[in-house]
């Protein structure tokens, strides 16, 4: 936690620290707070009166079926993109773990769709699967499946799963290689003598061992999921049609933003807040587990 | 590996093939896209292989500019993008190493609470204070300036947590030599810490300058004026004022644009890249 | 060139008190070796003479001047860590340089400093290395140069020798003693390991438990051990302690019913039928002449080290363990009975409940 020996206490660490406390107080913990308390206002769309109504907002939003099912959608999303970009980065890690030679060559043409920014990727599959001109659609109207996610919502939401996870991908890729990376090879050697086949081998030491990597992940993909996808949604439907792809951070800026609803995005607000919290606490279970071993 | 059996092998390559075919067909497809001209991408099927017109393209969006912000060049949108990194990067880094060498080195009051808020940061991501963060902006005049666009950004915990754990493996004697030497406090981080944490700084760098260059909702919010975009925000608006009839060639070669920097830098500095990855994020 | 005085030094960290009031003077030019065992306290007495601990009661003053308050670069000393502490990104000339930079020294003067050093230790070739492209003895000279080139008034040594191999470790032993000889700087080393105490130091302060348990030359702890602790810890293999009763004519002892060893009394304040704490060194033991009586001791067995013999046996009568060293090798089978004379002069006595020298 702290040095056996430190310098003598004076007025320089509180100097140290003042620039990321003071950035830290103005822009993260007092607007949070007025998060807080504007959802526990009623405000007109004019900001010209406000009237403290308590959790009246939360009350609201809980009986509102559009903010559930999009909470339901949110799930949904996640699950889907955590799922796929997980397992898809599994296979591909445990297959580049195991080839003798070119294992740094795939690493590097796996990993660099992490630098492409979401919103780029949503334009670029958005482009891909354009109704009209698109590649992926032309050819599956070849095939005679019609796409048209502007108009169909299960389109839509596919095509923004997808996006989101093959951004992901890499990711995951990297922190499953490494962790396999990290397995002492006389421990798949033994294993081997002991007669386990690849696929066994896969099955019985390698996954087990590296289940705390997997565990990091789902924690991590979810919080991608939530949040970072903010991009894709708004440059590929917007949360359309009709609402069919509209996640919890989209409903946040729309309802804020757009809608200028402002107690009720300042309640929606608090509420992703909640989740951030606790998923960060479980992070952390999982850290000071981790250094229990 | 142990054994190697020959279909196994190829049955892996097929595999990693395929999964590297994947992950580049979008690439490719904007890359493809951005070498036509405009007539070109509005016939169906499109292309897949590249055409001749892609430094046209180029050009055009260099110089002409592109979508409804036809003045807006992206050399412009990609200078603000550049600067918006730098910034978000370095500061990060700066304001982190201090606050981890504070609370690693020194005994003081209020040590632990400080911890505490700059932790609280960890669980407070921009997307779940939208606006009230934009009117703190807002009424401190920095809308539509690079100050606006960075500062609300930098405060970050797990840059502070990486560099104090760094610290934290810096021998103990290391300090009580330098302190014999006759090193102060800044003497002994400016001589000696940050030349020993340089690489978990320069890996750190090439994360956040990632981080820093893909940032789109918070410049979204605050940047009104067309001098201010960013690239990454720039295509979005394209998108928007092209509703009608994108033009797609100059759209993907803006895409390919705003991805390059980012991407050269994952590449190019793959190792350093990796480390801050895992470094950061435990 | 200074003395340095210690007086009721007491080291507290809240409650617990880990140093009760030591008290040494070191004459200038000396070289003495604080020994102990590991936790005994004898780090955080050498850390509180270079000013990395506080003192929690007590003075220490060098040439003259107390420095209890001042900071570590005030008090003109300079320290071999255990770990050598090198900084990890200069070559080993910036090492060298670094205290004498922050101190203001002239280029020029720096690389005059340096240099000289550099040739007393056999440094000039590895000037431009990083301490990682060093050997352990390597790193090891280049922490001495670091000290040496301040030519500051003490040395401090904190078990600077613990990480090298044991052959190395023998040869570094012998370096640092020609370069005291030479240099003659006050050297306050620490050390767990008895073998270098005794080797390097002009004198030995003994601690245990953070009380000084003897101070002294290495010869005189040696022979004189002033406490079991003392006696049990320098010298190797380990004195054998053997619980006995002073007869009545207060001329011998009584190891058991039947076994008893005179003692020379002179010097010694013998009490007649107390029980004592009888001990004696391994080499201290001689074989009896054939025929004649002395100590019997079933053989378990015995380790031929070359030039001498031990053998570990069971005393009759009472069974405890005893170590013998022999010189020459003898070819001793287990079970065997040997006679053993325990050489007077080199009997020790101690009170088995303070543990002092009797």
């Amino acid at each position: 936690m702290i040095k056996r020996t430190h310098f003598k206490p004076s007025l320089l660490p509180y100097l140290l620290v003042a620039p990321q406390i003071i950035i830290t107080v103005a822009f993260f913990i007092w607007p949070a707070s007025q998060a807080v308390y504007q959802s526990m206002l009623l405000e007109d769309p004019f900001g010209l009166k406000s009237e403290l109504i308590w959790f009246e907002n939360y009350a609201l939003l809980f009986s509102d079926e559009i903010y559930f099912s999009t909470f339901l959608r949110t799930v949904v999303f996640s699950s889907l993109v955590a799922f796929l970009s997980l397992s898809i980065a599994l296979l591909l890690a445990a297959t580049a773990d195991h080839v003798v030679r070119g294992t740094r060559t795939y690493r590097t043409l796996l990993i660099w769709p992490y630098a492409v920014a979401p919103v780029v990727a949503g334009t670029i599959w958005m482009f891909i699967f354009d109704p009209t001109l698109g590649i992926v659609s032309y050819f599956l109207h070849g095939i005679g499946y019609e796409w048209n996610h502007r108009l169909n919502g299960n389109q839509a939401m596919a095509l923004i799963v997808l996006a989101a996870t093959w951004k992901q991908i890499s990711y995951n890729f990297l922190f499953f290689l490494a962790g396999m990376q990290a397995i002492p090879k006389s421990l798949i050697e033994a294993a081997a003598i002991d007669g386990a086949g690849p696929a066994r081998r896969f099955w019985t030491i390698i996954f087990p061992l590296i289940s705390p990597t997997t565990f990091f992940l789902m924690v991590m993909n979810i919080v991608y999921a939530f949040f970072e996808t903010f991009g894709i949604v708004h440059a590929v439907t917007k949360g359309g049609p009709a609402k069919a792809t509209e996640i919890l951070v989209y409903k946040v800026f729309n309802d804020g933003f757009i809608g200028l609803d402002l107690g009720g995005s300042a309640a929606q607000s608090v509420i992703l807040m909640l989740i951030v919290i606790t998923l960060t606490v479980i992070q952390f279970r999982y850290i000071e587990r981790k250094v229990e071993y | 590996m142990i054994e190697q059996r020959p279909v196994a092998a190829w049955f892996s390559h097929t595999v990693l093939i395929l999964g590297v075919v994947v992950v580049a067909f979008p690439i490719w497809i904007t890359f493809v896209g951005a070498s036509h001209d405009a007539i070109r991408m509005t016939q169906v099927p499109l292309p897949l292989l590249p055409g001749d017109q892609f430094f046209i393209n180029l050009k055009a969006a260099f110089v002409d500019g592109v979508g409804n912000a036809k003045e807006q060049s992206v050399g412009i949108m990609m200078f603000n993008s550049l600067i918006m990194a730098l910034m978000i990067a370095v500061g990060k880094i700066a304001i982190s190493l201090l606050s981890a060498f504070a609370i690693v080195y020194f005994r003081f009051p209020f040590r632990m609470m400080f911890f505490w808020m700059i932790f609280i940061t960890l669980m407070l991501p921009v997307e779940v204070r939208i606006l009230p963060t934009f009117e703190v902006v807002a009424n401190f005049g920095m809308l539509n300036n690079y100050w606006g666009l960075t500062v609300p950004l930098i405060a970050s915990a797990t840059a502070t947590f990486m560099f104090r754990q760094v610290f934290l493996t810096v021998p103990d004697e290391l300090l009580e030599a330098a302190r014999i030497d006759g090193a102060g406090p800044m003497r002994f981080f400016k001589d000696i810490l940050l030349p020993v944490s340089r690489t978990n700084i320069a890996a750190l760098f090439v994360i956040l300058f990632i981080y820093g260059w893909n940032q789109y909702l918070w410049p979204l919010l605050i940047t009104t004026d067309k001098s201010m975009y960013t690239i990454v925000m720039g295509i979005k608006q394209m998108l928007e004022a092209a509703e009608e009839a994108p033009e797609w060639h100059l759209i993907m070669m803006t895409t390919l644009l705003a991805m390059i920097p980012p991407v050269l830098v994952v590449i190019g500095m793959q190792k350093l890249f990796i480390k801050g990855l895992t470094e950061t994020e435990k | 060139m200074a003395k340095v005085l210690i007086e009721d030094i007491i080291k507290s960290y809240g409650e617990t008190e880990v140093l009760h009031g030591i008290n040494t003077d070191i004459a200038d030019g000396e070289f003495i070796v604080i020994v102990g065992p590991s936790g005994c306290g004898k780090s955080t007495l050498l850390r509180m003479i270079a000013g990395l601990e506080d003192i929690s009661s007590g003075t220490i003053s060098i040439d003259g001047k107390v420095v209890n308050t001042l900071e570590p670069k005030d008090r003109d000393i300079a320290m071999v860590f255990q770990n050598y502490a090198l900084y990890p990104h200069m070559t080993v000339f910036k090492n060298m340089a670094y205290g004498l930079k922050l101190r203001k020294f002239s280029k020029k003067e720096i690389k005059v400093r340096v240099d000289r050093v550099a040739k007393l230790l056999q440094l000039e070739e590895l000037l431009d290395r990083k301490p990682r492209q060093l050997s352990g003895g390597q790193r090891q000279r280049v922490a001495m140069g670091r000290c040496i080139v301040r030519e500051p008034k003490v040395f401090l040594f904190d078990e600077p020798l613990s990480n090298l191999d044991a052959k190395l470790r023998v040869q570094m032993r012998l370096e640092l003693r020609k370069l005291h000889k030479r240099l003659k700087v006050t050297s306050i080393y620490v050390t767990h390991d008895q073998v270098e105490a005794m080797t390097l130091g002009d004198r030995l302060v003994v601690i245990n438990d953070g009380y000084t348990e003897q101070i002294g030359p290495p010869l005189e702890l040696y022979e004189k051990p002033a406490s079991i602790f003392v006696a049990g810890f320098l010298g190797s293999p380990a004195m054998n302690f053997l619980s006995a009763q002073i007869s009545a004519d207060g001329n011998s002892v009584q190891l058991s019913e039947t076994v008893q060893v005179s003692v020379d009394s002179v010097n010694r304040q013998i009490i007649a039928e107390k029980k004592v704490t009888f001990g004696i060194r391994p080499e201290h033991f001689s074989l009896s002449d054939k025929g004649k009586t002395g100590l019997p001791l079933t053989v378990d067995h015995a380790e031929f080290h070359g030039a001498s013999t031990i053998i570990y046996g069971r005393l009759q009568g009472n069974d405890e363990l005893i170590t013998v060293r022999l010189p020459h090798v003898h070819h001793i089978n287990p079970k065997t009975v040997l006679m053993l004379t325990a050489l007077p002069e080199h009997i020790h006595l101690f009170d088995p409940k303070t543990g002092k020298r009797i």
